[in-house]
């Protein structure tokens, strides 16, 4: 509780601060919490401790090492929202701490789950979409409370659903929905296509057709990516003669997750037309350009602390913890199930810096929330987009939909 | 005879002209965006003068006299001291790091600061120009309220959801409150026996009772053909007697009118895009609503509730505050 308060920066020039205020806000802050804890103590004092369990993914080769993964992606994002829920905690008497496991895919991932649930019932998994069901599926974590911040695979969101198992990662279909709603509102409606040969890729390739589908817009040209020379030196010849059979179009969707090919395709086209998908025009959870709605206080918090900025799978941790603190809060409790309730309950509503209350879908643990539009200067739009509209909640318009999904786990 | 007929007619229009002139006033707003203050006079609705202030210009009040205006330039990391009457910055005061919003305690003397990337409330006196006090508070404080004996401030803070009740004699925390999400803007009522607090994502107002810290209200907002996520209560202010509050909505791009007896919602007004903030004139006949996403003030007619006039200012009008028209 208190180490975290050797984070706070003193915030003005020395010089135009008397030494003994210094001093006095420090006795300040002590007297404060130890009273917070006398008065507040007994009655509402929990303690909540959460395990971040990351199973490494070997990334394939890229063409280009321009920008490096960070070593705590998604790390970061879980401390930055234990951070908040501790300040908030001090003045609740509520204390929280985060435990961290990293393992490779080869190391005995069920035994670490194992240990962690002996703890804890609350597990952040950020791990292959197989790692994660086998970890829900464990016996120990029937009552616990797991929460996915890296799958995007439609299928964990439907049939592959489990009943203990929320997502703060968005699926990819969510994703890709933002994007067709986008090109619905520009009337692109005639589109081409280009995807990479990776599980990831033909996911995304997957998703955009079905969101394609789903928004009335015609089925595109394609292509798949299966170059393999160095586009650094030979991208200016290579992408026009490999775009242009696409035919016309109005604009070039880049299914490429891995970041692979995907930077030389933009301006490289036979055709000149917009790019779109995992580049150019990106639909993303989280991006630096995200500025509204209170978003740059959470970015300069999180680069503050962290020395970069804030990334999708940041934020989808930092959703995750800010979840369980803010059920905390609003409950005094501190078990699986009164949390879990709660959280699945319409009471519930996380202020995500995403311009409306974020809560989740209770028929499949999906956490519902705004994807911004953007490319690497700005923002470009924020969907849902105005005019797509829903019975129920306007952010039901991405991704799985309750008659779309069939997921069970969640009818209790 | 003919002397009085001639004279009663003069005399009455003397009191009109004298009673309009009490009433000639000035509704300034801060620009976040374009790093300016535009002036508009609040007869004639024109913007007549455009001041030039620090970075991101949000918070704006007015010393009691008049003689002052303290902006908070949250992205100079201070608090402006500015001539009215000339628009040239005087002075800064220290403010701790990107203040937000802040409010001058009644003895026109200590400004309650909220810094919003720092977690605390920052208490400057402005005529030392020392900071006096810092206090620790929840994380993004914002909404700053002062009772009017003094004696009781307020800090909301955003991300934590509450709102800190500060002992101004003793500049430390006596309660913390919880509110809904986002908590944006904090007002005293009725003398101080009520404290106001909009949640921006929760969509509500909370009515606390001030002597036990209570809450004895909570206002909801639902606006026609407006999904409720986008009804995003943030500032509001009271009506003569504090019988009515109206509130600005934020995207919902409406000012309700609530009944502050009933806590009722009695009226919905259409106003520009993302409206932020607002200030009366001088007798409260007439609202000046920020628009952040239209770049526009809205006048409203208190009296019939309606819309008059959209005025063009700088880029994401934010604060707004009045002053009467100095000679």
């Amino acid at each position: 509780m208190f180490s975290l308060k050797l984070q706070t920066k003193v915030l003005l020039p020395p010089a135009s601060l008397p030494a003994t205020l210094l001093t006095g806000r420090k006795t300040v802050r002590v007297i404060t919490a130890l009273w917070m804890i006398l008065i507040c103590g007994p009655a509402w004092a929990v303690d909540l401790s959460v395990h971040y369990i990351r199973v490494e993914t070997p990334t394939p080769p890229t063409l280009s090492n321009l920008d490096p993964i960070p070593d705590d992606l998604g790390l970061a994002g879980a401390q930055t929202a234990l951070d908040d829920n501790n300040t908030t905690g001090k003045f609740l008497g509520q204390t929280y701490a985060l435990d961290i496991t990293e393992l490779s895919p080869q190391d005995d991932v069920l035994g670490a789950a194992r240990a962690a649930l002996a703890e804890t019932p609350f597990l952040i998994l950020d791990a292959p979409s197989d790692v994660q069901l086998a970890i829900a599926d464990l016996p120990e974590a029937q009552d616990a409370l797991l929460f996915n911040v890296s799958a995007e695979t439609p299928d964990l969101r439907s049939d592959a659903c489990r009943g203990n198992m929320l997502h703060t990662a968005p699926s990819v279909s969510m994703r890709t929905d933002a994007l067709a709603q986008f090109f619905v509102t520009r009337r692109w409606t005639d589109l081409a296509m280009i995807f990479g040969t990776y599980e990831d890729d033909r996911l995304f390739a997957d998703a955009m057709r079905v969101s394609l589908q789903k928004f009335g817009i015609s089925e595109p040209a394609e292509k798949e990516w299966a170059f393999d020379a160095d586009m650094r030196r030979n991208a200016a010849q290579e992408v026009p003669l490999f775009t242009q059979d696409l035919g016309d179009y109005d604009a070039l969707i880049v299914a490429d997750e891995v970041d692979d090919f995907g930077r030389y395709i933009p301006f490289n086209t036979w055709q000149a037309r917009p790019v779109a998908g995992t580049e150019g025009l990106t639909p993303k959870v989280w991006a630096p350009v995200v500025e509204q709605w209170g978003a740059a206080q959470l970015q300069s918090r999180f680069t503050e602390a962290h020395g970069r900025d804030m990334a999708s799978k940041d934020y989808a941790a930092w959703a995750a913890v800010r979840t369980l603190g803010e059920a905390v809060t609003r409950t005094t409790a501190a078990d699986a199930p009164t949390l879990r309730a709660f959280i699945l309950s319409d009471a519930f509503e996380l202020a995500g810096f995403k311009g409306r209350p974020l809560t989740y879908r209770g028929w499949n643990g999906q956490l519902r929330q705004p994807i911004p539009l953007v490319h690497s200067r700005a923002l470009v739009a924020s969907a849902p987009l105005e005019g797509f509209l829903h019975q129920r909640n306007e952010l039901d318009t991405l991704g799985l939909d309750k008659p779309n999904s069939n997921c069970t786990a969640f009818e209790d | 005879m003919p002397l009085r007929r001639f004279a009663c007619p003069l005399l009455l229009s003397m009191a009109v002209f004298i009673a309009t002139d009490v009433q000639a006033g000035e509704i300034w707003v801060t620009n976040e965006k374009d790093d300016t203050v535009s002036v508009i006079d609040a007869d004639t609705l024109e913007v007549i003068e455009t001041y030039e202030t620090g970075e991101r210009p949000r918070g704006i009040t007015f010393s009691k006299d008049f003689s002052r205006l303290y902006i908070c330039a949250s992205d100079s990391d201070t608090v402006q001291v500015m001539d009215p009457n000339t628009g040239r910055i005087l002075h800064d005061l220290p403010s701790g790091e990107d203040p937000e919003q802040f409010v001058l305690h009644p003895d026109d003397r200590h400004l309650y600061i909220a810094n919003e990337d720092d977690a605390i409330t920052t208490v400057v006196d402005t005529e030392t120009r020392q900071v006096v006090a810092q206090i620790d508070v929840g994380i993004e404080p914002e909404g700053m309220a002062v009772s009017p004996d003094g004696k009781i401030a307020i800090t909301t803070s955003e991300t934590t959801n509450m709102a800190h009740w500060i002992d101004t004699d003793t500049k430390e925390l006596f309660a913390n409150t919880l509110v809904d999400s986002r908590p944006r803007h904090a007002e005293f009522v009725k003398d101080g026996t009520q404290m106001w607090v909009s949640s921006e994502i929760g969509g509500t107002i909370t009515v606390f009772d001030v002597a036990t810290q209570a809450e004895i209200a909570k206002i909801s907002f639902e606006v026609d053909g407006v999904h409720p996520d986008r009804v995003q209560p943030v500032g509001f202010e009271f009506t003569n007697g504090d019988t009515h509050a109206f509130v600005a909505l934020g995207p919902s791009n409406h000012v309700a009118v609530v009944n502050a007896e009933t806590f009722e919602v009695e009226e919905y007004i259409l106003v520009g895009r993302r409206v932020w903030h607002m200030a009366f004139n001088a007798d409260r006949s007439r609202l000046f609503t920020t628009n952040g996403v239209s770049g526009d003030v809205t006048v409203i007619d208190v009296a019939s509730r309606t819309p008059e006039k959209s005025i063009k200012v700088g880029r994401f009008p934010w604060g707004a505050a009045f002053r009467p028209k100095p000679e």
